[in-house]
């Protein structure tokens, strides 16, 4: 039963992200031409929200559901890995216009075509592990 | 007016995408949706060949947990929150709909995705099929070399102030407008 409530976490995002359409190829093609301030509407505002929540958060105040301080791990320092990866990831995100989350969403959603992505997502994932001790991080 | 079966307005739609990451932070977890397609590599056994797939995925059930539901949500939304009698969805700039026609990919008519990428007859073409992989394969090892994706990074990594995560987020959008400016004119 304590799984219910990431079940109800997960049916809110997918919900969220097929009715703004960030889910939509359409909408990716009109952010990266500036067509369109909804997408950068939906990140900045999303970002706000996190920011204050998590300043809250780190106050002390509010604990988790465990009764437990709330903290959250830095990200690791570097540059080569976030730069380039995130390079490589925005080519594919440009062009087929999912992330990850809306790759799931869609499947979801009745659009079958999209496996053939989470396959291509899944054999880049697998390419990662096996390079990864080569590539610079 | 906020109708539910049109277009979420962007403060809607933002307020409740930074609600969903709040709330996993709350529940002691945090919002990443890539990290499970690693998950899935190491349950389908990738884990013989790689180190980087020897982990306890078990531990991260939880987060599959939060996958099946999106995919739920995604069935419930196109299901009975989408009626194109009540509303108008995917309305785009009237300057993208002339560039897509340049680029031959049909305008949305209130559909999500082109027909010209996931249609059943586009599916049976060589070229879209090798678009959707080597797409897919991007943004699975672009995704997992940065450490993340949108909701680990752009949302996540930047509400939590993280440098890592804006060289990420300005990553993503070089890779993005270098496709969408200048390799898909040549590939459509």
């Amino acid at each position: 039963m304590k799984f219910i409530k990431y079940l109800l976490v997960g049916v809110l995002f997918g919900v969220v992200l097929t009715k703004s359409e960030a889910v939509s190829w359409y909408r990716i093609y009109e952010m990266f031409h500036f067509q369109s301030f909804h997408m950068f509407g939906i990140i900045m505002t999303a970002v706000v929200v996190g920011v204050i929540g998590i300043q809250i958060f780190k106050r002390g105040k509010i604990k988790n559901i465990h009764g437990e301080p709330i903290t959250i791990a830095d990200k690791d320092k570097g540059f080569t890995n976030y730069f380039v990866g995130g390079l490589l990831f925005g080519l594919g995100w440009g062009l087929i216009g999912t992330c990850p989350g809306p790759i799931f969403i869609l499947i979801g959603a009745g659009f079958w075509g999209v496996g053939v992505i989470l396959l291509g997502s899944l054999v880049g994932t697998y390419l990662y592990g096996l390079l990864r001790n080569k590539l610079p991080h | 007016m906020f109708n539910i079966y049109g277009t979420w307005p962007w403060y809607i739609s933002g307020f409740l995408i930074g609600t969903v990451m709040l709330l996993l932070i709350f529940f002691g977890k945090n919002f990443g949706m890539s990290s499970n397609l690693r998950t899935m590599c190491s349950i389908m056994g990738a884990g013989k060949t790689a180190e980087f797939f020897r982990f306890d995925w078990k531990a991260q059930r939880w987060n599959l947990t939060v996958v099946f539901g999106a995919m739920i949500g995604g069935w419930l939304a196109v299901t009975f929150l989408t009626d194109p009698t009540k509303a108008d969805t995917v309305v785009l700039n009237p300057q993208t709909i002339t560039e897509l026609h340049q680029l031959n990919i049909d305008e949305p008519n209130g559909k999500l995705l082109p027909d010209a990428l996931t249609s059943a007859e586009a599916l049976k073409d060589t070229k879209i099929l090798a678009i959707l992989l080597i797409g897919g394969v991007l943004v699975g090892f672009g995704t997992r070399y940065a450490g993340g994706c949108t909701s680990g990074h752009a949302i996540s990594g930047l509400s939590n102030l993280q440098l890592p995560s804006l060289i990420a987020v300005i990553g993503f959008f070089i890779g993005g407008l270098i496709m969408s400016w200048l390799l898909l004119p040549l590939i459509f």
